[in-house]
């Protein structure tokens, strides 16, 4: 049984603005599905929808085997969720959230305190925990809110862009406990505005853009789909050093056009070749000044399907390796 | 079903206790439901106590005896007020999405915030009878005229609170409910809160007279001034229930919205 799928799913605001429009989605138990798009997209529409805060006004999505629209309370019970801005009251002490956390899930209030406790202990607030929450960090808030998403034990995590506004340390933090919390086998629903997040986290990347889903799959293998990673290269100044490098390059994969004297070419068997072109350049007579070997990124893959870059992609593509010589 | 009903009433005591501790952690909110009220009976004590002697007064000992069952319902009405500011903060923050996504029933939600406003309003309710007290007003029906007051205080603090707490669920507004501020000050004034209804001149008079607030505070001033009369208090529990079943209503309808609208 998948853990959340969804048949054309679709909500129409007032003035027919489609903010999600015929979404089908299948997450599988167990599995980290980023939902990546940029901001106005739907990603947070097709959240409050599946976390039963909002009417679908079309089609129809199972959460955790049971109906958003005619068994909400049912859905409640088995999803734990974590909304943008991390929502904490600022005058309640992160153990009183808990608490109350607990009480609304209808655990008796001595489990309710264990459970707290353990969960403060995991997310490393136990000392900050009888402090008011308007006195945390970023990171802290995020960190409490994921613990009260996980006070009953949730089967469906939805993790409504878990990292905006984080700096990277406290990121990092909340990945890690992203992963530990799939290991334990709990389903996560991300949403993200982040390449790299949907890249290092999600077994699956939805992309959605315009409230259409317009790709889905692996990272690998929807960067495969928009082209093979490729070479740039900067030579050593030489009388016709590029005429002598475009012969040695095709020897290797499709040259692309140089831009701004750097020499670029497309790899056709992958990052294995990077040795053997640097060897083979020097066996010409060509010295490498410098070589940056460039993947595909998620970015890539947005463009490709909609035309547009992801907002923010530019600067976090971070998938450049540069290799100096 | 004792089940789900032990459970949601667990969820509306711990929101009503969170409540509660929240408007005492914001004393800038929580100090002027007093403050205000305790300074208004003061000035109109001091400086119109003689009206008691207008032909068509109602009979009372002193001025401060009248105006007590002004003083308690406007701090009432302020406290319905703020509590439904506080309401829409946490609308606005996002914090009642997070009660929302929860298994309760979403008039749990509600429930809990106006079950805190009923407790602020019982404490108001004692404050303002030891106030009272102190300064010479009577309670002609003694001890059990005292307990009837911090019932009635307590019921009309949650019916008027609900009139704003389905405010705040259809505007996400903390700005909107509180421009309705002024407001309060007009169905006070509009009403026998601070002067007898028989002695104003219409249309204010006639307003009075068939204004609800008009009903509960003679309901709470009776026992202070006169006594018992079974009328009196009919009228003002029937319209502490009205003014109720018009907020629950207003908040059910909001709710339903809420969820169609997403915001």
């Amino acid at each position: 049984m998948a853990a959340i799928e969804t048949q054309q799913l679709a909500r129409e605001f007032e003035g027919s603005i489609k903010a999600v429009d015929g979404v089908d989605l299948e997450v599988a138990e167990g599995e980290i599905y980023g939902f990546l798009g940029p901001n106005g997209a739907g990603k947070t529409t097709t959240v409050r929808m599946l976390t039963t805060l909002l009417l679908p006004t079309g089609g129809r999505a199972i959460v955790a085997g049971f109906d958003v629209a005619e068994d909400p309370g049912a859905v409640r019970r088995k999803i734990g969720v974590a909304l943008q801005e991390a929502a904490l009251d600022p005058l309640m002490t992160g153990r009183e959230l808990l608490q109350l956390q607990a009480t609304l899930h209808g655990i008796a209030k001595k489990d309710g305190q264990e459970r707290g406790k353990w969960l403060l202990d995991r997310v490393g607030l136990t000392l900050a925990a009888d402090r008011r929450v308007g006195t945390y960090s970023g990171g802290m808030r995020r960190r409490l809110d994921l613990a009260s998403a996980l006070i009953h034990r949730p089967q469906v995590l939805f993790l409504d862009e878990p990292t905006t506004g984080l700096d990277p340390v406290s990121r990092k933090a909340i990945w890690e406990e992203v992963r530990k919390l799939n290991a334990d086998g709990t389903t996560v629903f991300l949403t993200t505005q982040y390449l790299e997040e949907a890249d290092q986290l999600a077994d699956r990347v939805g992309i959605i853009s315009g409230g259409k889903l317009v790709a889905e799959g692996t990272p690998t293998a929807l960067k495969a789909d928009v082209g093979k990673p490729h070479l740039e290269l900067c030579l050593v100044e030489q009388a016709g050093r590029e005429a002598r490098a475009e012969e040695v390059l095709a020897r290797f994969g499709t040259p692309l056009p140089a831009r701004d004297g750097t020499l670029m070419v497309e790899l056709e068997h992958g990052t294995s070749e990077v040795g053997p072109i640097v060897v083979a350049l020097n066996q010409a007579g060509l010295d490498v000044e410098s070589l940056d070997l460039v993947q595909p990124t998620l970015d890539d893959v947005f463009v490709h399907k909609t035309g547009q870059h992801l907002e923010g992609a530019s600067e976090e593509t971070g998938e450049t390796e540069a290799i100096a010589e | 079903m004792i089940d789900r009903l032990a459970t949601n009433a667990r969820v509306v005591a711990a929101l009503g206790r969170r409540s509660v501790i929240q408007t005492l952690r914001r004393p800038q909110l929580a100090a002027p439901l007093i403050l205000f009220p305790t300074a208004l009976l003061a000035i109109q004590t001091a400086g119109a106590g003689r009206a008691i002697n207008l032909p068509q007064f109602p009979p009372v000992n002193n001025f401060l005896s009248f105006m007590l069952a002004g003083a308690i319902v406007q701090s009432v009405m302020m406290t319905g007020n703020s509590g439904a500011i506080a309401f829409a903060i946490d609308i606005e923050m996002g914090f009642t999405d997070r009660l929302f996504a929860a298994p309760i029933s979403r008039y749990a939600v509600v429930l809990g915030r106006l079950a805190a406003t009923a407790v602020l309003g019982a404490i108001i309710a004692v404050y303002f009878i030891l106030l009272g007290l102190i300064f010479g007003a009577s309670f002609n029906e003694g001890l059990a005229a005292a307990v009837w007051i911090i019932v009635l205080v307590a019921a009309s603090a949650l019916a008027f609170g609900s009139i704003g707490a389905a405010i705040a669920l259809r505007t996400n507004s903390a700005s909107v409910v509180q421009g309705i501020f002024p407001l309060v000050f007009v169905i006070l004034f509009l009403s026998d809160a601070f002067f007898p209804a028989n002695l104003m001149l219409d249309p204010a008079g006639w307003i009075a007279q068939y204004n609800p607030l008009s009903f509960i505070v003679n309901g709470i001033r009776e026992p202070i001034i006169a006594g018992w009369s079974l009328t009196t208090q009919l009228k003002a529990v029937a319209a502490v229930i009205g003014v109720g079943a018009f907020g629950l209503t207003l908040c059910r309808f909001a709710l339903i919205g809420r969820v169609r609208r997403g915001v």
